[in-house]
């Protein structure tokens, strides 16, 4: 019932049909996905996948395989904030895989605890001055190592104009490398209680949801959101309009290598232990959960929103595979599928706007 | 003396064998609207390359506002208070109308360096100002710039180059890819900038627009500048001589 009002120059146009935000066909390739899950598990193994059919368990929903789905996908989730910010400036991260390796080593060295059951711990790094330091202190120091390493490839992505993908491919490589050398390859177990508390329950699930509305908020209201979509949309108009395009890049890299640090705190909070070969391939489903949220590997499009559906789209998409008791060989491949078909929409879209 | 806005002397720009402009001598005064034509490769385009810095020239000098300058960059050149319309778009697609219009100027509710929150509201607004000005039909000026017709995205960026001239305004062939509708629309823009007493460089192919807007007509050919005429001594046959060559070919100062 609404009345056509009137644009500029007097063209009519209806305010309340909006354009549908891509984040909403997102949001139902999420629910044709469950769905399918669900009528698939009643069809092949005569299970739901969503509700609670098991006897004598109260609630409508089957909230054990939920929350392992949103925990699982929490750690990644939050890599995948910081890969959504870089691919919108029109960027790629490859390294993020091997900073939650590298800060995952760090941070435990410097969180670990002096007497395991009365005896010296077996995996002491450091000496005793290094032992029982409050928590605030292996956070602060692992979310350095990644801003450095965030600083490190921004600065050889700006100043140098190495291309994004070699650059994050080198830290991707040289990173490992270090989370291998600092303990010549043994991992490092026993943290302090307080920071064994960092990851338990869903404590992982509050740090995604909590970072991904910052960083929605972020992205949406800020300088740095606008400037960030302005650079992957035409980055030489973003330089003429006056804008430090370099400082800009450096700064978001940053950010992402920050937030590669916070999932490596937690995933080696969560396993009560740091080893070279965490996080292998953590830059890859990040990406992925991108891709499927809707982001435009050329830069300037996607979102926050997106990139979070994304990821409970491919946290169904992984545990629906084993709850169908399907090989975990599938999964993999299945992996590589989504995110080619994710892409191969995008450039759907992308031709659908150029015919336009 | 003092009314000069700016002035290029033996302006010149070669690259590598080619002589894309050569001793180029000309002046802008106060207030006054000038159209630069010619054929199609006559060096126009380098000409407002050079003088908005995206270019470093090969040879010459320019004055802006009393000063012999050499900007680093076309940034320096905006910064300086020339405002310009290059051939080639310079927006950003997947921004919307108010976002583009104030590109590199945003306005704050908040200022928290790079996290500084944006003033959308007022921004908002104060596009739609600007683009009552140009009379330009855009229904929804909060959808992304990316599906609009390139009128109404030039539009964009003249009202952008409008909404914040302060010193110099220049525009290379703004209405070459337009319909009628929009060209009269962008004419429009100009007038309003002669009536704020705005001076203006246009670049252009259209002769009947030339004689509608401006004061003085200046014609390149072959990288040189060969006639600089005001628009009540001439018409539009001599310029077209000029343009050809059966004119002039003995050069002129502007
Ligand atoms: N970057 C460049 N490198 C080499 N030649 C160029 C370059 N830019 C322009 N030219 C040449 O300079 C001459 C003038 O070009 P231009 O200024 O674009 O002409 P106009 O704008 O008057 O049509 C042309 O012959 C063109 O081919
Ligand atoms: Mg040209």
């Amino acid at each position: 019932m609404t009345e056509p009002t009137h644009g500029l120059g007097g063209l009519k146009y209806d305010p309340t049909k909006k354009a549908r935000p891509q984040e909403f066909n997102v949001f139902i390739a999420f629910v044709i996905i469950v769905v399918v899950f669900e009528l698939l598990g009643r069809l092949i193994i005569g299970e739901s996948f969503l509700f609670n059919t098991r006897e004598g368990t109260e609630g409508l929903f089957n909230t054990q395989r939920l929350s392992i789905i949103i925990l699982q996908v929490a750690t990644v989730g939050i890599i995948a904030l910081g890969v959504t910010q870089v691919i919108i400036t029109g960027g790629i991260d490859l390294s993020s895989g091997s900073i939650v390796g590298a800060t995952a080593m760090v941070a435990m060295s410097f969180a670990q605890t002096a007497l395991v059951n009365g005896n010296p711990n077996p995996k002491a790094i450091f000496g005793e001055w290094a032992m029982d330091l409050p928590v605030l202190l292996p956070i602060l120091i692992g979310l350095c190592v990644g801003m450095l390493a965030g600083l490190i490839n921004g600065a050889l992505i700006a100043y140098t104009k190495i291309p994004p993908f070699i650059a994050t491919l080198g830290m991707m490589v040289s990173a490992r490398g270090f989370a291998r050398w600092w303990s010549t390859g043994n991992p490092i177990s026993f943290p302090t209680e307080s920071y064994n508390a960092i990851g338990t329950g869903m404590r992982p699930v509050i740090v995604f949801i909590a970072l991904a509305v910052l960083f929605h908020l972020i992205m949406t209201y800020t300088r740095y959101g606008k400037h960030s979509y302005a650079i992957g949309s035409n980055e030489q108009a973003t330089r003429m309009s006056g804008i430090n395009v370099d400082r800009h890049k450096v700064l978001v890299y940053v950010i992402a290598g920050m937030l590669a640090s916070i999932a490596a705190i937690v995933v080696s909070s969560k396993g009560q232990t740091a080893q070279a070969n965490m996080g292998v391939m953590y830059e890859l489903d990040a990406i992925a959960m991108a891709v499927i949220g809707g982001i435009s590997l050329q830069g300037g499009r996607g979102s926050i929103v997106g990139t979070v559906i994304g990821a409970l789209i491919f946290g169904v998409i992984i545990s629906g595979f084993t709850f169908l008791k399907l090989d975990a060989y599938y999964q993999e491949m299945v992996k590589g599928v989504i995110i080619i078909s994710a892409v191969v929409l995008d450039q759907w879209r992308q031709k659908g706007r150029a015919r336009s | 003396m003092s009314d000069i806005i700016l002035e290029t002397r033996g302006l010149t720009k070669h690259y590598g064998g080619v002589h894309a402009l050569d001793d180029a001598n000309f002046t802008l005064r106060a207030g006054e609207h000038v159209a630069v034509v010619g054929d199609n490769g006559a060096g126009k385009s380098t000409f407002v390359r050079q003088i908005t810095a995206v270019e470093q020239r090969t040879a010459g000098k320019v004055f802006f506002d009393g000063q012999d300058v050499s900007f680093a960059g076309p940034l320096q050149a905006r910064e300086a208070g020339i405002e310009t319309v290059f051939q080639t778009l310079a927006l950003a697609d997947d921004l919307d109308v108010p976002s583009n219009l104030f590109l590199g100027r945003e306005l704050y509710k908040l200022r928290l360096g790079p996290f500084s929150i944006l003033d959308r509201k007022t921004m908002r607004e104060r596009t739609l100002e600007a683009l009552k000005t140009t009379a330009v039909k855009i229904p929804n000026v909060d959808n992304p710039i990316r599906n609009m017709s390139g009128g109404q995205r030039q539009c964009v960026s003249i009202a952008r180059t409008a909404a914040f001239a302060s010193k110099l305004v220049i525009m290379d062939e703004p209405t070459a890819a337009l319909g009628v509708q929009e060209t009269a629309q962008v004419e429009n823009i100009i007038r309003g900038l002669k009536e704020r007493g705005v001076p203006l460089i246009l670049v252009s192919h259209n002769l009947r627009q030339v004689f509608d807007l401006v004061d003085r007509i200046v014609v390149f050919r072959r990288g040189r500048i060969v006639a600089s005429l005001r628009r009540d001594e001439t018409d539009g046959n001599d310029i077209v001589s000029y343009i050809t060559g059966v004119k002039g070919s003995e050069g002129a100062a502007a």
